[in-house]
């Protein structure tokens, strides 16, 4: 028994506790009625986030393509769960409405996301991440043109209410449900033809890899919990309003990704909840034009992390001050005794090879040179 | 009739997204990133020639200094943001290019405030001709498009800068080989596609006087849509693809029915043809050496 | 006489006008090591990306084992039993060394796993992981990088990489192994070690291989039988000695 207990990975469950510890914490806190209904909105916005971002990261971080349109699948749960919702509430009640709903919309959302995956197979880099974004465009753009019968057009969608004091809950829920999915999808084998497809997709082929099949599991996967996430945002919200889902809202989610490291999925969850922790209350303490202040400091912020932690030219300094050096001055330097079996996933440097992708692969030649035959060897 | 003048219009719709295109794909072109920053620009140029017209009431010189001023920020974006990043990963200098475009954004926001300004350029009025009526400004945008892109064209096939400009576009490393100074071509560029910003910017005032912190970011959008399809970092691509989204565009507004999808229709233009040709109308495909 | 592993009949492919590779016809047999040399540009690696489904072949055919191959994808060459490594190496550089071959033994029937038995955590999927693991440890040994099985793969020197290159083609099980200048950009200390290696994985695996190499004591010291590219035709087929000693053999490297 003790040596079952010692062969669990704990750093593999490191993040799944310390998520489940913290919904317990506020759980027993909203029993005891010490949070207020904003701050229970608040937590649900977080948890929506956290699902967004954990959900990206599969498709960024993993597979190595740039999606820009997370916030239309987001969309498509919200409006497809929140009108399951609105039609099944008077015939099933709240509850068995709100486990179907999320579970249409998750569908739903999964659905396009493989249809989206398709010319994923066909486009890389920033072809790509534009298509998502036009697709992510044209699914607001037709809700939002919707009548107001079906899907309340301009006006949105008004989604039904569920108890606050569990909704956040289930939104914590999903988080772990999510965390899990793709950190057991990843930590596999089929986590590691994902990444090999990231690293270098011809050897992955020429290895066997079934691209096609991983490139749409991944797009499915990650759209379904981006439609569950929007299932929630309908119901944390009472309404869906299409504006919200435009690419503006899709970048956001990719910088939660990126600030958070890309690939690393504890990253991607601080930095979705930090962020929208940030946001809201920041939000209540900036009004008027220091409202605006709000969105230049972020812009600084995301402007010099980004340039920080990717300039080449920092990056001696980097490696001389960076938090690990740091803490390791208080440390006794310990033998190595990394086996690959503890080798963490989500520390694996994971930068995306978009230049080799972009200089090769999709590097258009100047129209001004004349036609030459291709040359195809050395 | 009706049809003519909706073609007009959209030519000269599609010229404004041709001329913000040619931007995006010089700078995709050159430096290999997707400058999300570009449609702010636009923006900038906008409020630009909104002060100047205030303080000078006079058009020509307003443009003159917002064509100035937009270079200059052009250039300082690139220098602060953007080159340090030379080498790094593809997706921090999109980032970046995104803070950036925040940044712009809620610059503007802070200064002029969140109302729309409302910016009248001139009393232009319409044509009237054989039984057409075109507002003289398309007319204005058609024609300075047209010499734009002549002019750029021209630069680019003739002069020597133009020549290194597809040197460092075809491999940066030969071209620095060759005694090319990237940095100073990179550069040349963000100026080049920063000064049409400020002249897309006076494009789309003298289409709707009102101009807000958002004038430049779904019109970039869409410029960007254009550079896609017509093959990015091709400049003749560029062209083609903003003239196609602009008569799209035009003539999708004219149909009642689809009318609201216009947008919609624009983005699955886009998909389609990347479905079709992966690389864009005129881009052309590299093979991956193996 | 032992069997035909893989023949090419007329095999050639041209890109625009290009006619890089033509008429092909080579007949490799079963634990046959050979080797395809040639001038740079004679279309060695494009031979290579035809029999491994990169190009499409655009007249003739190939057959591997006697199953016609001719047009099939990339993946399904390699599940039908052809593996290959890359002249400029293509490795899964943010994986260790033995997470890349384990990538290589992805699709062997013995380590099936589906991904709803990933996701759920099935026991499949804990033994599958063990199997895998033992399994590419195995092959490590061979290519000799066993020590080296937990650093990151750009963290090799070139050579090693090279080798794990061939590790990872050899877990994918292939009946043909076809290595593109396995030797390049090593010593010859190290050489000498990878000719060894090669014979052991003929030998011990009855694996055919199929190679392109630069370094001729490589090609001779190792090969059975060679061809002789240059211009994408085949000059020349035979032993080593015969065929490198061929006055046109000579006068296409030489010129003149």
């Amino acid at each position: 028994m003790m040596t079952k207990l010692k062969n669990i990975k704990w750093n593999h469950y490191a993040n799944y506790i310390v998520v489940a510890a913290f919904t317990l914490i506020f759980a027993i806190l909203s029993l005891t009625g010490f949070l207020e209904s904003s701050d229970k909105y608040l937590l649900e916005k977080i948890a929506i986030a956290i699902t967004l971002a954990v959900s990206l990261s599969m498709v960024v971080g993993f597979l190595g393509e740039l999606s820009l349109g997370h916030a239309g699948f987001m969309c498509i749960g919200a409006y497809i769960g929140g009108k399951t919702a609105v039609v099944l509430e008077p015939v099933l009640g709240e509850a068995p409405t709100l486990l179907i709903s999320l579970l249409v919309g998750g569908a739903v959302a999964a659905v396009f996301g493989m249809i989206i995956g398709l010319p994923a197979l066909r486009l890389r880099g920033d072809y790509l991440a534009i298509v998502t974004l036009a697709f992510g465009e044209i699914v607001r753009s037709i809700f939002m043109n919707s009548s107001r019968e079906s899907f309340g057009g301009s006006l949105g969608l008004d989604t039904p209410r569920f108890n606050k004091d569990v909704l956040f809950i289930i939104a914590f829920v999903i988080v772990l449900a999510c965390l899990a999915v793709t950190q057991n999808l990843i930590r596999s084998k089929h986590g590691r033809a994902i990444t090999a497809i990231r690293d270098n997709e011809i050897a992955a082929r020429a290895t066997g890899i079934d691209v096609t099949k991983y490139k749409l599991l991944v797009f499915t996967v990650s759209s379904f919990f981006a439609g569950i996430a929007g299932v929630l945002y309908s119901y944390s919200n009472f309404t869906v309003q299409s504006t919200k889902f435009s690419y503006n809202y899709s970048i956001e989610i990719l910088v939660m990704v990126v600030l958070g490291g890309m690939g690393n999925i504890n990253g991607s969850i601080i930095a979705a909840a930090l962020i929208t922790f940030l946001d809201v209350e920041l939000q209540t303490i900036l009004t008027g034009n220091l409202a605006v202040l709000q969105d230049l400091i972020y812009a600084l912020i995301l402007i010099v992390l980004v340039i920080y932690n990717n300039a080449p030219a920092l990056k001696p300094f980097r490696e001389k001050h960076n938090l690990k050096a740091f803490i390791g001055k208080f440390r006794k330097p310990e033998p190595s005794k990394h086996r690959d079996d503890e080798a963490k996933w989500d520390r694996v440097p994971t930068k995306i090879k978009m230049d080799e992708v972009l200089s090769v692969d999709l590097q258009v030649s100047s129209p001004y040179t004349p036609d030459k035959a291709e040359k195809e060897e050395k | 009739m009706e049809f003519i003048e909706t073609l007009i219009n959209g030519l000269s719709m599609g010229s404004t997204y041709a001329v913000i295109a040619l931007g995006y794909t010089m700078v995709y072109g050159i430096a290999k990133m997707l400058n999300f920053a570009h449609g702010d620009v636009i923006m900038v140029g906008g409020y630009l020639i909104y002060v100047s017209m205030v303080a000078t009431k006079n058009p020509f010189i307003a443009l003159g200094a917002a064509v100035v001023l937009c270079i200059l920020l052009g250039v300082t974006i690139e220098k602060i943001a953007y080159k340090p990043l030379r080498g790094a990963s593809p997706l921090a200098v999109l980032i970046t290019a995104i803070g950036v475009s925040y940044l712009l954004q809620s610059s503007a926001q802070m200064i002029f405030g969140s109302a729309p300004k409302m910016v009248n350029i001139a009393e232009l009025g319409n044509l009237k001709f054989a039984g057409l009526s075109i507002p003289v400004y398309t007319l204005i945008t058609l024609g300075c498009s047209v010499i734009i892109m002549t002019a750029l064209s021209i630069f680019v096939k003739y002069t020597k800068t133009g020549r290194a400009m597809i040197a460092v576009s075809e491999d940066k490393g030969a071209a620095q080989l060759m005694g090319i100074n990237v940095n100073r071509i990179i550069m040349i560029t963000f100026a080049i596609g920063s000064g049409l910003a400020a002249f897309a910017g006076l494009f789309m005032l003298m289409k709707s006087p009102s101009l807000s912190n958002t004038l430049g970011a779904m019109p970039g959008i869409k410029a960007f849509t254009a550079a896609v399809i017509g093959g990015i970092g091709s400049i003749p691509g560029a062209m083609l693809g903003g003239i196609l989204m602009g008569v799209v565009e035009a003539v999708s507004y004219t149909i009642p029915p689809i009318a609201p999808y216009t947008d919609a229709i624009e983005f699955m233009l886009l998909i389609v043809i990347l479905l079709v040709r992966p690389t864009g109308i005129l881009g052309k495909k590299r093979r991956e050496k193996v | 006489m032992s069997k035909v592993i893989l023949k090419t009949e007329n095999l050639g492919i041209s890109f625009g006008g290009l006619k890089a590779v033509q008429n092909l016809n080579i007949e490799i047999k079963e634990k046959q090591l050979y080797g395809l040399v040639g001038p740079n540009g004679a279309g060695k690696t494009t031979v290579f990306n035809m029999i491994t489904g990169v190009y499409k072949p655009t007249t003739g055919r190939f057959w591997l084992d006697g199953e016609d191959l001719t047009g099939k994808g990339q993946e399904t060459i390699n599940h039908k039993g052809i593996a290959r490594t890359f002249q400029n190496i293509r490795l899964f550089n943010n994986m260790t060394v033995i997470r890349n071959v384990m990538v290589g033994l992805h699709n062997q029937p013995e380590y099936k796993c589906s991904v709803f038995a990933s996701i759920f955590r099935t026991p499949r999927h804990f033994k599958t992981e063990k199997a895998m693991r033992a399994r590419a440890k195995e092959i490590l040994e061979i290519v000799g990088l066993m020590d080296e099985r937990n650093s990151l793969s750009c963290n090799l020197p070139y050579g090693k990489q090279r080798k794990l290159e061939i590790a990872r083609a050899l877990a994918t099980n292939p009946k043909l192994l076809c290595l593109d200048e396995p030797a390049a950009g090593m010593n010859p200390h190290e050489t000498a070690d990878l000719m060894d290696i090669v014979r052991r994985i003929r030998d011990e695996y009855n694996i055919t291989i199929l190679l392109i190499e630069h370094d001729m004591k490589f090609v001779s010291g190792l090969c059975d039988e060679i061809t002789v590219l240059n211009f994408g035709t085949s000059l020349v087929q035979g032993t080593p000695e015969v065929a490198l000693s061929d006055p046109e053999v000579i006068k296409a490297y030489i010129g003149g």
